[in-house]
């Protein structure tokens, strides 16, 4: 067995030393993690397409002669899995939809071309629900990606490809997509640590836009350490996105070891909404999230039962935005200038173009909510519906900036179950919708919201703890993560299918 | 007794902001070139491009609010028009809906034969441009080039009343967008566009009657026509005892009539709503101060100017502001050393006579300001005559240039040489010894006619002065 593949079992940090080190190289490891994917891409389908491994060697050999000349950052020579909904230059770009099944980005989104800058290497584009509409990838035109834990489940969604292929240690980062929890809830299924940052942290330029307003980019990573140095890697104004914030980018990957060394959670007031923990629930999640939380209090944390009111209207009023703004953002594939034009076109009339490509390219999700995102902005509904939602999203607001006033994070499981089967509830779109009950509201408010691992249910399936600070407060969800994990390093085992690979490799830095 | 009924017509012009870019991305604003080569991920509505908004856009977005005497509201807001077209790549149009960034204002004007009127401004908003289809039969090809070219919006209330109100509207705010810099105003191009909503009602009568919306008129003559048109086809429909259908009407300019382009029921629901990539545009006092003070100079305080400035004719300051590249050449005439009001003159009777064909369109003319200027300085320095000059200006007319060099080169420089002037005056007196003895006995309109054969046989060069002068000395009749 090999330094790299021992590596890519272990910690991020154990990680970036031996790179820093010279005690594995970048290319090592590219060629490593690309021997994963194609080795787990049979069980898994986590990926959509794998990076030219030619192209692969390149860019990893131009992070060592960076290691080489001495210099550092967090992801240089980091193989990463990008989610394929962000536009990676030259490669398909498909939102795991037929109708972009042949789109070549012709451009790099501004979190691509950042890493590529910060020397990560980008070793394929991860699998995904359809234009990231959905909870479970079950949505994917190229199928379900699987969960590494137990490949009969769902990883989760939308991002279940990055969230599997961080779990099968095929790379030790990738990139997701949230909207609703679609980096919080397949890293909760998938027992690893993700993060969806403050909106407007990160550019949304190049992303394959779903809901414009609740759109995030954000890390995923088998621990926070990860999510911090990819995290410092793509955020920051961009000229491109006007939603982005100009604000100073914090040292992430510094101030969360410095967190983590000063053990910061000593004093952090934790409140608990008691909305989080009612109905539909599953009993053994909320008793592992109860020990998790019980951990946090012994490390000197204060934890407080918190009420966010309007929590009852997160759901309707996230599909009601989200669906709208989305009924618009896919009105551009339209099988005219690019993606899926249907061939049997021959009535000449231009709705028939129209509806066969769009009818032919889109599945069955995506069209549902195409539709009922063009009815809520109908004339006549745009009042009741849509104007109503964006009311109600202040509210919402309101109750978060209300309840930071006390505590200084928001603390609540991810998801109400653990991973279901692949196959399950694909039938009944509200009870997908509710798998992303806890993680909606983040989005709604904007804030920065990160879950990871707590601990296992009885089928040993990773349970997600999920953490929300105030605005712009990432060190503090990154920081209580890295802390939290040193102390409990059972919270970062490898998942079965990593471990098919080999051990964790152990030593410090 | 047949009523008599009124027109009540608003207008909605389209014009293109001048801006060095598009109005979301930083792809080239200009006209022509290869189809779709400006084109780039904003404007082609490629995934995952994002709009950022121009700001030279909304300076002259503001900048025709205020010339246009409209309230600029600190918070506008942008909002996505849905519909599919296939010029339309991104499926939306980004345009303003409940939120403009300019409302309440007002344009009075003066109307050919009519009394001087205030038309109401309701609103001002910006918008972005569509591509362009051209159709050819089955096949319809497009062209992004001008997709994402930013616009503004111009809606009045329904304040006109004919088609003559209508063009004395859209010829002054033509007028006053060019000046303000901020549309180029050229028709042809199709970077001012109007369309028009009519209705009519029994005069007395308050409520507004059923209108159709006229599209797509691109030449003031158009909209006069479509309008008349329109008007007499709503009275006959009424008066037959049928109703007007609200609806969208177009021009066919060959058969000189209106007709129907689509019917209420098929008009778009577009589902606006607010864009979520934009955040609102907020606009400080001091922004608003900051471009009211970089306005350029519009054409009624520009009229005074020329009159109080280079003492102008009410008349002829009228004139020469009646288009900003008039008013910029007469300037730079001026600046050229020529004296205000001889410039004046020269370009009111005798340059825009010329370029009558071109309906007086200063852009035409062969002349440059500083040729003219010398024309005039040769004038003042007596090189030349006035009737020499309009000589030379012939030329000048024909693309000859430097009126310097035809003067020289023709031969035309006045003769002040009153040895050489004497001769000429001793060899008329010679030639018509009776008309001189008529003028010695007092018939003295014969003066006038020796000045005349004078002239002639000096080719218009000798100095009409000094002519008189010697003649009056030579025939000893003061």
């Amino acid at each position: 067995m090999s330094d790299a593949s021992l590596l890519l079992n272990g910690s991020f940090e154990h990680l970036r030393c031996a790179l820093d080190e010279g005690r594995v190289t970048a290319v090592e490891l590219a060629r490593e993690s690309l021997d994963r994917a194609r080795a787990t891409q049979p069980e898994l389908n986590a990926f959509v397409s794998l990076s030219e491994q030619a192209e692969v060697l390149r860019n990893a050999e131009a992070a060592d002669a960076r290691l080489l000349r001495g210099e550092r950052h967090p992801v240089l020579g980091m193989p990463v899995a990008v989610k394929d909904l962000i536009l990676t230059r030259g490669q398909r770009t498909t939102a795991a939809s037929r109708m972009l099944e042949n789109f070549v980005a012709p451009y790099d989104a501004t979190v691509s071309a950042r890493l590529k800058q910060s020397g990560a290497v980008i070793i394929g584009k991860a699998n995904l629900d359809e234009f990231a509409m959905g909870s479970s990838n079950q949505t994917s035109y190229f199928g379900p990606s699987r969960n590494p834990w137990d490949s009969t489940r769902v990883p989760g969604g939308s991002s279940g490809g990055s969230a599997a292929a961080v779990a099968a240690r095929v790379s030790p980062l990738s990139l997701g997509t949230d909207t609703g929890g679609s980096i919080r809830q397949p890293a909760s299924f998938c027992g690893i640590t993700g993060l969806k940052p403050t909106y407007g942290r990160v550019s949304r330029y190049g992303v394959v836009a779903f809901a414009s307003s609740l759109d995030q980019v954000g890390p995923m990573c088998t621990d926070a350490l990860g999510c911090a140095a990819t995290l410092e890697a793509i955020s920051g104004g961009d000229v491109h996105d006007a939603t982005s914030s100009s604000r100073p980018v914090p040292k992430f990957f510094e101030d969360t070891i410095a967190f983590r060394s000063l053990e910061k959670i000593r004093g952090l007031r934790i409140g608990v909404p008691k909305e989080y923990l009612g109905q539909g629930l599953d009993p053994e999640v909320g008793r592992i999230v109860q020990e998790a939380l019980d951990n946090l209090q012994a490390l000197g944390a204060e934890i407080k039962s918190i009420s966010l009111p309007h929590t009852r209207f997160a759901l309707p009023v996230y599909y009601l935005v989200a669906t709208s703004e989305a009924s618009s953002n896919l009105a551009r594939y339209d099988g005219i200038h690019y993606g899926h034009r249907a061939k049997d076109f021959t009535s000449g009339k231009l709705e028939d173009l129209y509806a066969l490509s769009r009818g032919e390219g889109f599945g069955e999700e995506v069209r549902l909510r195409i539709l009922l995102g063009t009815y809520a902005l109908s004339s006549g509904y745009y009042d009741a519906y849509y104007r109503k939602a964006s009311q109600v999203r202040a509210l919402i607001r309101q109750d978060f900036e209300t309840a930071f006033r006390d505590c200084d994070l928001i603390a609540s499981p991810t998801s109400p179950t653990t991973a279901f089967g692949v196959g399950e509830k694909t039938d009944d779109p509200i009870a997908m919708y509710l798998a992303d009950v806890y993680t909606l509201s983040a989005n709604l408010a904007g804030l920065p919201g990160l879950s990871m691992n707590v601990g296992f249910d009885a089928k040993r399936l990773p349970v997600g703890l999920q953490l929300m600070a105030p605005w712009w407060e990432e060190t503090r969800l990154l920081g209580t993560a890295a802390q939290y994990q040193a102390i409990h390093p059972s919270t970062l085992t490898p998942s079965p299918v990593a471990l098919k690979f080999g051990r964790v490799a152990q030593g410090g830095c | 007794m047949a009523r008599v009924y009124e027109a009540v017509i608003g207008l909605e012009v389209h014009a293109q902001l001048l801006s060095r870019t598009k109005a979301f991305c930083l792809v080239a604003n200009e006209f022509g070139g290869d189809p779709n080569s400006r084109v780039g991920p904003v404007s082609g509505g490629l995934p995952g491009a994002l709009p950022v908004l121009n700001e030279k856009a909304v300076e002259l977005a503001v900048r025709a609010g205020l010339a246009l005497d409209c309230t600029i509201q600190r918070k506008s807001v942008f909002s996505r028009k849905n519909y599919f077209y296939p010029d339309l790549p991104k499926g939306y149009q980004i345009s303003q809906f409940d939120e403009p960034t300019c409302t309440d204002g007002y344009l009075d004007i003066l109307p050919e034969g009519g009394s001087a009127k205030r038309v109401r401004i309701q609103r001002i908003h910006m918008e972005e441009d569509a591509g362009k289809s051209t159709h050819f039969g089955s096949t319809t090809l497009v062209n992004l080039n001008r997709a994402g070219v930013p616009l503004v919006e111009i809606v009045t209330h329904p304040d006109l009343r004919s088609p003559t109100e209508a063009t004395a509207y859209l010829r002054k705010l033509h007028q006053i967008l060019i000046f303000a810099g901020v549309c180029d105003g050229n028709m042809e191009e199709g970077n001012f566009r109007c369309d028009v909503n009519v209705s009519i009602r029994p005069v007395g009568q308050k409520e507004l009657g059923t209108r159709c919306e006229l599209k797509n008129l691109n030449s003031f003559r158009f909209v006069e026509a479509a309008i008349d048109f329109e008007v007499a086809r709503q009275i006959a429909l009424v008066e037959g005892g049928g109703l007007v259908v609200q609806e969208t009407r177009g021009w066919d300019s060959a058969g000189n009539k209106t007709f129907t382009m689509r019917k209420k029921e098929e008009a778009h629901d577009y589902r606006y709503f607010p864009e979520p990539d934009l955040p609102p545009l907020l606009l400080t006092e001091s922004y608003v101060d900051e471009v009211r003070r970089a306005m350029p100079e519009l054409p009624t305080r520009k009229r005074d100017r020329f009159v109080k400035e280079y003492g102008l004719s009410q008349l002829d300051a009228e004139v020469l502001t009646s288009t900003k590249d008039l008013s910029q050449y007469f300037e730079e005439t001026v600046a050229a050393g020529a004296l205000a009001k001889t410039a004046a003159n020269w370009i009111t009777s005798e340059l825009l006579r010329e370029l009558k064909d071109f309906d007086g369109d200063i852009g035409r003319s062969p002349i440059r300001p500083t040729e003219l200027a010398q024309l005039v300085k040769l004038i003042k320095k007596g090189t030349i005559s006035g009737k020499i000059a309009k000589k030379v200006f012939e030329d000048m007319i024909q693309g000859h240039g430097d009126p310097e060099k035809i003067v020289r080169e023709k031969g035309l420089v006045q003769v002040l040489d009153t040895g050489l002037v004497e001769a000429w005056v001793d060899e008329v007196l010679a030639q018509f010894p009776s008309q001189l003895a008529e003028y010695q006995g007092g018939r003295m309109q014969i003066l006038g006619f020796f000045v005349g054969e004078i002239m002639k046989l000096s080719r218009g060069k000798a100095n009409p002065a000094l002519v008189n002068e010697l003649l009056k000395k030579k025939t000893g009749i003061c």
